[in-house]
């Protein structure tokens, strides 16, 4: 099985590994993935509450080298979004950029999945830490 | 030291050069068939095809006339499970034989049960060897064969085959095992081990692909099969087809070193194998042997480092080929069904790697690869958010995953 040369980069010189502090309000937090699958991903990203702008991503994975290039771009492509832009990323830009074969995508479906779940993870902190936001929560759950 | 290094011989060795060189006229000048009995051509053929079957016999105990060639032990496999079954039909129709076994064993069994066969797989206990009070208990009136592995091919842990071999004689059902990791390497006799049918491979001991052989006992009982290659009537009406004398000249060959060589090769190779693990267990926490340290093969270690999944492990060490048990690594996707089987969880059948010593392995090229891996499971590690949620305290096996 040959690696596309942006897969063994991303590997070799992972972009932006490690973690920011998860219980900050600004800080959303994506884990996706299961051990017993063979890859698991936490991503996390740090938003700017005035511009809605992405101003520092990191990330850590548990996979194969597709999986951990799939991250690190993630990561690479994050920093300087919005929110909305960020979410307009898709695997597919992941597959193409990375050049992943076909047993390969769901490494890239992951990703997406993490910056989903990074953003979710952050506008519902955003939500819970508005003032009177733990009586609103408890009338009006959110999804 | 030359790179890349291969500690992969499991999966296949390299042809002896005496093994080779022993081969090479019988492609050239003595290129006749030993069907040919009515000239010089044909003799040299038979003569050589003689002389091999009594070097693999000697290895394994045998007599010469109890070895059937075949084109390897894949169909040896299929030869004996197929062969058997469809002579004994009168019998019975039931197999017992055991998750961990190789997919030439397994799918044949699998194919059987298709036309109407039963089978029973039974499972391996930690150690990955089967409890032979399970064994016992799976017999019933209708068992016509036991088919269990001497060495498993990824974790080289042995199964108890002489007792399997005294429980079979006594219920007078035919054992079949599969030895091609264990023959050449360790000692193996069909008659200590009882056994009736066993499948062995040359290139796994330094011999050529494309070779290998089925012994099939002749006396107590003697043991008829259903032929699978239907033909000129060749190796007793049991294996039809023009035999590959080269071939079998190498697989001859091999034999005599293996037998030959085998106490000297053992100790060398215990001896690397113990320098191997004691080392990752120096430089590494949470490392995990899969399988019984004990009744395994002296060549064989097979490592889960937690939290880092193999595939990536192995692209650390583009130089070392060794194989892992990650489902990345796997055409199927799935990973190992071996190391599922005993139970550890797949996450660490995610992070193993089967390291196969062998016969030009050397301490320097030990010492390489233990070295390199133990950067590399260090940098993983770093980059591994389960390594980072065990070091805060978190307990996994209590999160909620998204499978995916």
């Amino acid at each position: 099985m040959a690696y596309s040369d942006k897969v063994i980069d991303h590997y070799e010189h992972p972009r932006n590994v490690g973690s920011l502090p998860k219980n900050d309000v600004n800080v959303g937090t994506g884990l996706v993935g299961a051990p017993e699958c063979g890859d698991v991903m936490k991503l996390q990203v740090q938003i700017n509450p005035e511009t809605g702008v992405i101003d520092d991503a990191k990330f850590k994975t548990f996979g194969c080298g597709s999986a951990i290039a799939s991250s690190s771009l993630a990561t690479e492509w994050l920093k300087g979004k919005t929110v909305d832009q960020a979410l307009a990323i898709k695997n597919t830009d992941i597959v193409t950029e990375l050049a992943l074969p076909p047993v390969k995508i769901h490494c890239s479906v992951l990703a997406e999945d993490a910056i989903k779940a990074a953003i979710e993870d952050y506008k519902k902190k955003r939500e819970e830490s508005k003032p009177g936001a733990a009586v609103g929560a408890h009338a009006q759950p959110s999804a | 030291m030359k790179l890349p290094i291969y500690m992969d011989y499991h999966a296949t060795t390299p042809v002896d050069p005496r093994v080779l060189e022993a081969m090479l006229p019988y492609f050239t000048e003595n290129f006749g068939n030993p069907a040919s009995r009515n000239h010089a051509f044909g003799w040299a053929a038979e003569e050589a095809v003689d002389k091999g079957r009594k070097q693999v016999a000697d290895l394994i105990g045998a007599k010469p006339k109890e070895i059937i060639f075949t084109s390897g032990a894949t169909e040896a496999n299929n030869l004996a499970i197929k062969g058997v079954v469809e002579m004994y039909r009168e019998k019975g129709n039931h197999v017992i034989t055991c998750v961990t076994e190789h997919k030439a064993v397994i799918d044949t069994c699998k194919k059987l049960e298709k036309q109407g066969g039963r089978v029973t797989y039974l499972p391996v206990q930690k150690d990955g060897r089967i409890d032979l009070d399970e064994l016992r208990a799976a017999i019933t009136d209708k068992t016509i064969l036991i088919t269990i592995m001497t060495a498993n091919n990824e974790i080289g842990v042995l199964q108890p085959v002489t007792e399997i071999g005294a429980i079979a004689k006594e219920k007078g059902i035919l054992f079949h095992t599969d030895a091609v990791q264990a023959v050449g390497k360790v000692p193996f006799d069909v008659n200590q081990v009882k056994a009736d049918l066993v499948s062995l491979s040359a290139h796994k001991m330094y011999g050529p692909k494309g070779v290998g052989a089925l012994y099939v006992r002749r006396r107590n009982p003697r043991v008829l099969l259903a032929e699978q290659i239907s033909g000129g009537g060749h190796e007793r009406g049991m294996r039809s087809g023009t035999l590959n004398v080269p071939g079998i000249v190498g697989l001859g060959k091999a034999a005599e070193i293996c037998q030959a060589d085998m106490v000297s090769d053992t100790a060398r190779l215990l001896a690397l194998r113990e320098r191997l693990n004691e080392k990752f267990h120096q430089n590494l926490d949470e490392i995990y042997i899969n399988g019984s340290m004990e009744h395994r093969l002296p060549h064989n270690l097979n490592i889960s480092f937690a939290y880092v999944e193999g595939e990536s492990l192995l692209m650390g060490i583009a130089d070392v080929a060794v194989s892992s048990g990650s489902a990345c690594t796997s055409a199927s996707l799935e990973p190992s069904y071996v190391l599922k089987a005993l139970g550890a969880g797949d996450d660490l059948a995610h992070s193993s790697i089967r390291f196969g010593l062998g016969r030009w392995s050397t301490e320097e090229e030990v010492d390489y690869i233990v070295d390199k891996l133990t950067n590399v499971v260090r940098r993983l590690r770093e980059m591994s958010p389960l390594y980072e949620m065990v070091k805060e305290g978190v307990d996994l096996s209590k999160m909620q995953w998204i499978a995916h």
